[in-house]
């Protein structure tokens, strides 16, 4: 057997688990078995690569292996320590960050890759090069996009937007669309014309992500997540290259897919969301001015709960940062231990990720029956005696289904204001991500436990012992 | 319309045949490869990745997210196939390529880490 086809049944095996390990991935009882499928035919694809993949001269007719094996080793060396070490050291609270990182890194290999070809081959026709440049658009945009993301997820790069940038960031991208056909028609004179694409790219993918607010950076690293899919389908599209293409379009279209599902659940469109409309809308709800807050000490808190039947505890990003997902889990088993029927409201975009909340109560070792979607819960909250919302602010805003102007209208909501009691731990009387007032604070049913939610559910649990 | 008729009757055809020749003689498929066949593998991959995501229940969509975007990784290979048959004294080339194996290779393997972390979560502990 040739080597290309021995590379071809590589290719095949390949893209078999690309689909195999995805649909696995998608049900919870074979998600880990589906991801490390997926990882062995990515193996067996790229070994398959070094060692069968051969190019034909079309001229000479002669056959050239894959060289630079040292160089290309090396680089894999580099990228498999320092991919295996970032992804085992990171917190399990900064993993969105992370997956925004390494998409990034995907994005930019791409776009090095045509930029690569342009240079070594300087191909002629219209449709290769019309390829390359589009692979180098997408593929920069994806970097930077990721990468303003990334800073955003860490707070590190603030929100800013205003009406003209979303005239700016249409007609940049229409100039270089433009500039892509002009150049993929011309001859390589107008080669070094790549440079201003790139750098043009660069800059669309910085203008594109930073007028959308840090509450959707999830949407925002899916979207660009497919956009990599698409460089990567590019790439294969130039090779020929089967596995390239299935794997690529394949993320490029259910990535396409979950951010639109991922917007679904937070019941805006998907240009709403691009369009930065979160952050651009002044509007900060309505006017708490007048209204009052009572506070919650712990040892009343801790009775309340104590005689409670039942409780259900509102997670959010607050409980994150704090670390405070263990504690929680030992709050939770003090009070079952007092009788008191205890579960989880997870609402959908919880964290910063959606389902990112049940990847964090799920490393407490929370019990998987105990943590309850949103529509499940809220028919049950009027006959719950208390709720406690740790670290959520936006999720639980009344002003969702209320307030016609505000931002976050229309979302749907863990009704949390229709429960008995509310208590509400919360650092400070800061405003959530979305940047807006909350009615529900200002409750008659609403007590407020301010303070750190780890060392609060620490006092609480001891309280709850000594009583 | 009878242009389109024929698009379609054309369309119906490939199709058939797509299907015959992936299930029996997938060898003889692979080596003849053209730009039409490419464009529907691209198709049938829209609509698989499609099929594949719907209804996934919200816990999953982070693993997901995260599996998808190490599948992308895939990219890697083009950068080994370019850089592979670059010429030994093409330093711009060879650089910019290294990098590219480097920036791959972390998103292959960063991503399936990272993953395999998250799912090991969700893992039922006795």
């Amino acid at each position: 057997m040739a080597n290309s086809d021995i590379l071809k049944i590589c290719y095949l095996l390949g893209s078999l688990s690309f689909i195999v390990g995805l649909k696995m991935l998608s049900r919870p009882d074979s998600a880990k078995r589906g991801n490390l499928f997926a990882a062995l035919g990515m193996t067996v694809a790229i070994a398959g690569t070094i060692l069968f993949h051969e190019n034909v001269n079309s001229v000479t007719g002669e056959v050239s292996r894959i060289g630079n094996l040292l160089f290309i080793f090396g680089a894999i060396a580099i990228g498999t320590v320092t991919g295996y070490l970032s992804a085992m050291k990171v917190k399990m609270t900064a993993m969105p960050q992370m997956v925004s990182l390494f998409n990034g890194m995907g994005g930019a290999c791409a776009a090095l890759i045509s930029l690569v070809e342009m240079n070594t081959h300087h191909p002629q026709e219209f449709g290769i090069r019309f390829i390359i440049f589009l692979g180098l658009m997408i593929g920069t945009v994806s970097f930077t996009g990721s990468m303003i993301a990334f800073g955003k997820l860490e707070e590190k790069i603030k929100d800013y937007g205003s009406k003209i940038q979303q005239v700016i960031n249409n007609t940049l991208v229409f100039a270089i669309l433009g500039l892509i056909v002009y150049i993929a028609q011309g001859d390589s004179t107008t080669d070094s014309l790549i440079w201003v694409v790139f750098a043009a790219s660069a800059v669309y993918g910085i203008l594109f992500v930073m007028p959308i607010g840090g509450a959707d950076m999830p949407v925002v690293i899916s979207l660009l997540n497919s956009f990599t899919g698409i460089a990567a389908a590019l790439g294969g599209f130039m090779y020929d290259n089967q596995v390239m293409l299935t794997g690529g379009i394949l993320v490029g279209s259910a990535g396409t897919i979950l951010t639109i599902l991922m917007c679904k659940a937070m019941n805006r469109s998907l240009w709403n969301v691009i369009s930065g409309a979160f952050s651009a809308n002044s509007s900060s709800g309505k006017s708490t001015e007048g209204l009052s807050i009572s506070e919650i000490n712990v040892t009343d808190a801790a009775i309340l709960c104590a005689y409670s039947q039942r409780v259900t505890i509102v997670p959010g990003y607050g409980l994150a940062v704090a670390q405070a997902q263990h504690t929680c889990h030992e709050f939770e088993k003090v009070l079952e231990q007092k009788g008191v029927e205890v579960t989880y409201a997870v609402h959908p975009v919880a964290g910063r990720m959606p389902g990112h909340m049940n990847v964090l109560l799920a490393e407490a070792d929370v019990p998987y029956p105990k943590l309850k979607e949103m529509d499940e819960v809220n028919p049950q909250l009027p006959n719950t005696d208390v709720v406690i919302v740790i670290g959520a602010n936006d999720v639980v805003n009344p002003a969702a289904e209320t307030d016609p102007s505000s931002p976050i209208y229309g979302m749907p909501i863990i009704k949390a204001n229709t429960a008995k009691n509310i208590i509400v731990m919360k650092r400070s009387m800061g405003k959530g991500y979305a940047g807006i007032e909350n009615e529900l604070f200002y409750d008659k049913k609403t007590r407020m436990l301010f303070g750190d939610a780890k060392a609060s559910l620490e006092k609480l649990i001891t309280e709850l012992k000594s009583a | 319309m009878r242009n389109f008729s024929t698009f379609i009757a054309q369309f119906k055809i490939r199709l058939n045949l797509l299907s015959m020749i992936m299930l029996s003689e997938f060898q003889g498929f692979l080596t003849s490869l053209d730009i039409w066949d490419i464009c529907f593998i691209l198709l049938l991959a829209i609509f698989l990745g499609i099929e594949v995501i719907s209804n996934v229940p919200a816990i999953l969509h982070t693993p997901l997210m995260s599996g998808a975007n190490a599948i992308h990784g895939v990219v890697i290979i083009g950068s080994i196939i370019v850089m592979g048959h670059t010429a030994p004294d093409n330093y711009f080339a060879l650089t910019l390529g290294f990098l590219a194996v480097v920036l791959g290779t972390l998103n292959v393997v960063g991503g399936f880490v990272v993953t395999n972390r998250m799912l090991q979560m969700f893992k039922k502990k006795k």
